[in-house]
């Protein structure tokens, strides 16, 4: 647990220093957030039939989803596919830790550093500027610190699965182009879930994706709270429980056909 | 006490093969064809605790497959492979905390950390007590010289610098057994020496068993009491580096310097053979139980104005070269 513990901090911290990555993506998440908020004002306006969510909802689920954009957008871990495609991937087995537990640190610290400077700047600027509003209550802020954690680890577990997905293939460009969409779109980012289409809906509640964002944003506006929030939190523990038993089952038949490239 | 039993080990590797051009990918495409490659037939050894051996062969062979095997990375398809009682892949974890791994070719060091930083995580992984990490630490930091580079990000350092802090990273938590695949491979002449004074030492001092694999047959001279020769998959040859010799040849070199005013253009002997002349150097070669050393000398030095000759075993690339040509011609006979 020590060393899982060290290689955490140690990539947290490191990724704590790229802080003009970090910058720009605030910029442009502001940007493109004051973008969406507009359209959904637009859409808002021109509408008198009743919707799932009032406009105030939408305008913070955008604001939130802008701010933690890296739970629902992401790709399988370059430097590990990196490591596969150069045959690097020798010394990852040369050391006494389990493999998919070193994978999955590196995805949740490859998360957690890059979310924390970008996501805490946008709370400040748009909840004072943009229309991003407080949680519904004292309870429903500390149920969505919870789920966000939650979102964090689902998140992992689903970055750890494409990276073990990595050792089947020698690019990894078709994991990310075939994941990454669906992951973004059914997580909630592009179009808030509750808006989508009623016929859809059962297919969202079980398929994992709505764990990432949609749950904690949910419960965010109160939305969920007390039974329902603690079936949204189990559905979120399940899942990540899920696909991290997958992608150790996965890695375990991927290290028996081991090519390590490059002699 | 054998530390490393292997019996039988063999591997094989399936590759994609494409005919060249257009038609060639889009058959590949509708009917993917694949070749087996044998990469280890029947490999069988074993080494003691303390031994020093070189692992030597031409690229392909399956030297890197080996080690690669031994220290737990690869599944064999079959054979038997134990070292200090484990089975590497099976005990993949276990066996790891006591050997050390150094690849030429790439590092072990994370490339945006600076040095320290990625021993102090090591010590972590390795969960070495403190103390004793500080210990090690500073003495190998010592012996390879390093401390100028350890608040340097590890993407900044040369190749000869890398490979000093590698061999470090590989030692930080006191391994048995070290591998060693390509150590010297790039260097420079000094980090060369370095490098080598420093696994000679660690294997004489310490009784670290090293396996060394290399082309550098210098590398193989100044370290190794035993050879091992790889080719194909099979093990060619497996003794001291004088058993190697005598197995392939019995010949010595004589080389002979002219003087500048000496008449002759060319040295012969009736018992040797001019390899090769560089100016009024000349090669030859002869095999001393036809002649002895001291009457061919004699000999040329009565008849030619000789400048200066001595005597030497034929260098080790020659008699490696002459193995794997020994190897393909009866391979092709089959």
């Amino acid at each position: 647990m020590k060393a899982y513990r060290a290689i955490l901090v140690s990539r947290f911290l490191t990724l704590l220093q790229y802080r003009s990555a970090a910058i720009a993506g605030v910029g442009t998440q502001l940007f493109f957030g004051l973008v969406r908020v507009m359209i959904y004002d637009g859409f808002y306006r021109s509408s008198s039939s009743p919707q799932p969510m009032n406009v105030d909802q939408v305008t913070t689920y955008i604001w939130l989803g802008q701010a933690m954009l890296l739970l629902a957008m992401f790709d399988a871990d370059k430097d590990v596919a990196a490591m596969i495609r150069t045959g690097n991937v020798a010394y990852e087995m040369t050391r006494p830790l389990d493999l998919y537990s070193v994978w999955f640190t590196r995805a949740l610290s490859g998360r957690a550093a890059p979310l924390l400077m970008r996501s805490i700047p946008i709370f400040i600027v748009a909840g004072l500027f943009f229309g991003l509003k407080m949680p519904a209550s004292i309870s429903a802020a500390g149920l969505f610190v919870l789920s966000a954690f939650g979102g964090l680890l689902l998140a992992a577990s689903l970055i750890a699965l494409m990276t073990v997905c990595l050792l089947w293939t020698i690019s990894g460009e078709g994991v990310n182009r075939l994941a990454a969409p669906m992951i973004f779109f059914f997580s909630g980012l592009v179009i808030p879930l509750p808006l989508f289409p009623d016929w859809i809906q059962r297919a969202i509640a079980v398929l994992p994706f709505r764990g990432l964002i949609d749950t904690p944003f949910r419960i965010y506006l109160g939305v969920l709270n007390g039974p329902s929030a603690a079936a949204a939190l189990l559905h979120q523990i399940a899942w990540t429980a899920a696909l991290v038993l997958a992608g150790r089952m996965l890695l375990n038949r991927g290290i028996r056909r081991l090519v390590v490239q490059g002699g | 006490m054998q530390q490393i039993v292997v019996e039988d080990l063999t591997k094989s590797f399936r590759i994609g093969v494409r005919a060249p051009g257009l038609m060639g990918s889009i058959k590949a495409l509708v009917k993917p064809k694949y070749e087996r490659i044998l990469a280890l037939d029947r490999v069988s050894f074993s080494i003691s605790r303390g031994e020093l051996v070189g692992y030597i062969g031409p690229n392909g062979a399956g030297k890197s497959t080996t080690v690669k095997i031994l220290s737990g990375i690869l599944v064999p398809d079959g054979g038997r492979v134990t070292v200090g009682g484990r089975i590497p892949w099976l005990d993949r974890i276990e066996h790891v905390r006591g050997i050390g791994v150094v690849f030429g070719q790439r590092t072990q060091l994370w490339w945006d950390l600076p040095v320290m930083e990625s021993f102090d995580l090591l010590r972590e992984i390795y969960d070495v007590p403190r103390d004793r990490y500080r210990h090690t630490r500073d003495d190998l930091i010592e012996r390879l010289q390093i401390g100028n580079l350890l608040h340097i990000a590890v993407r900044q350092l040369s190749l000869g610098q890398r490979m000093r802090c590698d061999l470090v990273a590989a030692l930080l938590h006191e391994p048995e057994l070290l591998f060693l695949d390509e150590p010297t491979i790039g260097l420079d002449a000094v980090s060369k020496l370095a490098v080598r004074e420093f696994i000679g030492r660690l294997n004489r001092e310490r009784g670290v068993t090293v396996i060394l694999t290399t082309h550098d047959m210098d590398d193989i001279e100044a370290l190794c009491r035993r050879v091992m020769v790889i080719g194909n998959g099979q093990i060619l040859s497996d003794g001291t580096l004088a058993d190697l010799r005598a197995s392939v040849t019995r010949e010595r070199w004589l080389t002979v310097d002219l003087a500048e005013s000496a008449a002759a253009t060319v040295v012969t002997d009736p018992d040797a053979q001019l390899i090769r002349q560089e100016g009024q150097r000349f090669f030859l070669s002869f095999d001393p139980q036809r002649i002895s050393v001291a009457d061919l000398i004699a000999r040329i030095a009565r008849r030619y104005a000789v400048h200066d000759l001595f005597v030497e075993n034929p260098p080790i690339e020659a008699i490696v070269a002459r193995i794997y040509e020994r190897r393909s011609k009866s391979s092709a006979q089959q």
